[in-house]
């Protein structure tokens, strides 16, 4: 196995899951639950192929993919923090939602019910110039930022707060719902801009094409305990058994589907406490009355 | 805690924990489906005048190719029987508020092993025995299913959404290595055809109901039902389980041991979302087939929820969304059939967004570091 191929398809794999994973962090930090990174990866990846296609740019479809995934993130945010719904029912249907309002835009714009027409990309051919994409220098790097913005910023700060101790947070001064919308908003950019790479990586968008991307990252964010840094590593741990599985797929030494299943075994083992115990935000998945 | 004894006032099951005048009860538990409702309507509108059609026209088409004739009908209630299951599980489990999100892997698995104990019967097996196995079956694997997540709920606190959604992706992928790589016919994805525990179709009953797949299978989701109902408002388990699901502190020193609860109802909620794999498996296809819960179960936790977690809401739920579902067939020349999944989740966002009473469902599912 040739490791410089290897690294290379690892990180392209990673993508996607780094940066739904650190959208993942921030929401969870500021206690909003983030069953929605599915979702927001879908709407970014469809909203992404659409302006392209219109456009022929693939900037003008990051920012349209962003913008996809912002709109999911605010309907996640006004029902979970304004209206105060359940944060799980509201991750289902929004995942639900994603997956309609594409199936359906997809029928509407291109007249398919299966995929897109193939769009331009950034290039990014993994064999010969893989590292071209901006979008996979952009994936590299959004880890160690939303570490120094959790731990090392103001906002992040609030963040913190607001995830263990909001009735704190607020009698300090600090706007718990302003803080949640925008770290919603951000983890929405960030998991749509995971989207975006996938489709902009393929050239095109095909019905669910996400295909569980979202749960990896964030099974990726409880495995990594929160943390940007052990999240990232995680995407990168899932990201390498991923690849070894592909590269090993001649070989049948292990069924693909038991490659499959290490990320959500990995979760469950991390959330029993086998080694170490999984402890989430405080406040966390709590809707305060 | 684990003295019964110690239980004075449970002995008596309350007809309602919220003892609500009957009016105020029924208007909190009605209202919020229809306000979905409406919100749905409108966001059809708007997608059926984005595709340039009329509403009105495409709607009438909607009723007629559903309720408007027999094999509609009967497309209907066999897809109702599937969400009737998941519902039902997906309620049984909120009830002692908690959150069973893997329905749809103990769909699956429960279909796979009520295809395997068909394959193993020999043929001619009286039909009710058959049944009785292959149910017993499904059940049980559902049930196993179910019980892993209770487990490490009750022994490590470990949160059941969580747990029950990476439990889909093991479960499923594992089904798939048995079928993909064992059990399948050549050149397919599913299991030969089962030797025993065929159900009659409706269609064998009534001839008008000829070509659709609505089957027995029907009348056993209605048995669950009544079953399910009776239990949380007539048996004294029931009762716990509602006064677990309210308030789990005040229940545990009210004298109900609440790890055990929780126990039962995320492994009993599998129990019945296994069950619900017959109506594919037994009443439809006859063979199990890998895939074949194609969200069924996660549709099941729209179906509790707009069912407001009463049986025979889960019920009336489950025929609303089979309604959409095939609806969408039937307006398909017209309108794109992707319009019932936007619809799906329309629904499910409104209910949960005008429910203020399900977050008091949902009270114990709600926190992430209980107990």
């Amino acid at each position: 196995m040739n490791p410089i191929s290897f690294l290379t398809q690892m990180i392209r794999i990673a993508i996607p899951y780094l940066f739904a994973a650190s959208g993942g962090v921030v929401a969870e930090r500021a206690g909003i639950v983030s069953l929605t990174l599915e979702g927001f990866m879908l709407s970014g990846a469809f909203a992404a192929v659409l302006g392209t296609s219109y456009s022929g740019s693939p900037w003008i479809g990051v920012l349209s993919g962003v913008f996809g995934g912002l709109i999911f993130a605010l309907i996640h945010a006004v029902a979970t923090i304004r209206y105060r719904a359940d944060q799980v029912v509201v991750g289902v249907a929004i995942n639900l939602l994603a997956i309609g309002v594409t199936r359906f835009f997809l029928k509407l714009f291109f007249a398919s019910s299966s995929n897109s027409p193939r769009v331009a990309g950034f290039g990014g051919n993994i064999n010969a110039a893989g590292f071209d994409n901006p979008l996979l220098w952009l994936g590299i790097i959004v880890a160690p930022v939303m570490a120094f913005v959790i731990y090392k910023t103001p906002f992040g700060l609030r963040v913190r707060a607001v995830g263990e101790h909001p009735d704190a947070a607020e009698s300090v001064g600090v706007s718990v719902t302003r803080v949640r919308y925008v770290a919603v908003a951000i983890s929405g950019m960030l998991a749509a801009l995971g989207g975006v790479y996938l489709a902009l990586d393929q050239h095109q968008f095909t019905d669910q094409m996400t295909a569980g991307r979202g749960f990896i990252a964030i099974s990726a964010v409880i495995f990594g305990r929160w943390d940007p840094l052990r999240a990232a590593a995680a995407c990168l741990l899932f990201a390498a058994a991923e690849t070894l599985q592909i590269q090993l797929q001649g070989a049948h030494a292990i069924p693909s589907q038991f490659i499959e299943m290490i990320p959500y075994a990995l979760t469950i083992i991390a959330l029993a406490g086998v080694v170490g115990r999984a402890v989430p935000p405080a406040a966390l998945g709590k809707v305060e009355d | 805690m684990e003295c019964e004894l110690s239980a004075p006032p449970l002995a008596k099951p309350a007809p309602s924990p919220a003892r609500a005048p009957w009016r105020e009860a029924a208007e909190e538990a009605l209202i919020p489906p229809l306000v979905a409702l409406l919100v749905a309507l409108i966001c059809g509108d708007l997608l059926i005048l984005s595709y340039g059609q009329s509403p009105a026209a495409v709607y009438r088409m909607l009723l007629e190719g559903t309720w408007g004739n027999a094999y509609g009908f009967g497309q209907v209630l066999y897809k109702a029987t599937t969400l009737a299951f998941t519902g039902l599980a997906v309620s049984f489990g909120l009830r002692a508020g908690l959150f069973n999100i893997g329905a749809e892997s103990q769909l699956a698995a429960g279909g796979f092993a009520a295809a395997l104990a068909g394959l193993v019967l020999p043929v001619g097996t009286p039909l009710i025995f058959a049944l009785f196995v292959c149910m017993i079956a499904a059940g049980l694997a559902g049930g196993l299913v179910g019980s892993v997540p209770a487990y490490l709920k009750t022994r490590f606190g470990a949160h059941e959404v969580i747990v029950t959604i990476m439990l889909n992706f093991i479960v499923l992928a594992l089904l798939n290595w048995f079928i993909a790589g064992h059990l399948h016919v050549p050149e397919t994805l599913h299991t030969p055809e089962i030797h025993a525990g065929v159900l009659p179709r409706l269609a064998d009953i009534d001839p008008r109901f000829h070509g659709s797949a609505a089957n027995l299978a029907l009348i056993v989701a209605v048995l669950v039902a009544f079953a399910v109902w009776f239990y949380l408002f007539r048996a004294r388990g029931g009762y716990d389980l509602r006064a677990v699901g309210l308030q789990p502190q005040a229940a545990e020193y009210g004298g109900i041991n609440v790890g055990r609860v929780w126990m039962r109802a995320l492994t009993f909620s599998g129990v019945i979302a296994g069950i619900g794999g017959i109506n594919y498996v037994l009443g439809y296809k006859h063979y199990y087939e890998d895939g074949f819960a194609s969200g069924a179960g996660f549709l099941g936790i729209a179906v509790a929820l707009v069912g407001r977690n009463h049986p025979l809401g889960v019920l009336l739920a489950a025929f609303f969304f089979a309604t959409l579902s095939q609806g969408g067939l039937a307006i398909h020349a017209f309108v794109p059939k992707q319009m019932m999944d936007v619809l799906q989740g329309v629904v499910i966002l409104a209910v949960a967004m005008a429910v203020p009473e399900v977050r008091r469902v949902l009270r114990g599912a709600r926190g992430w570091k209980d107990a």
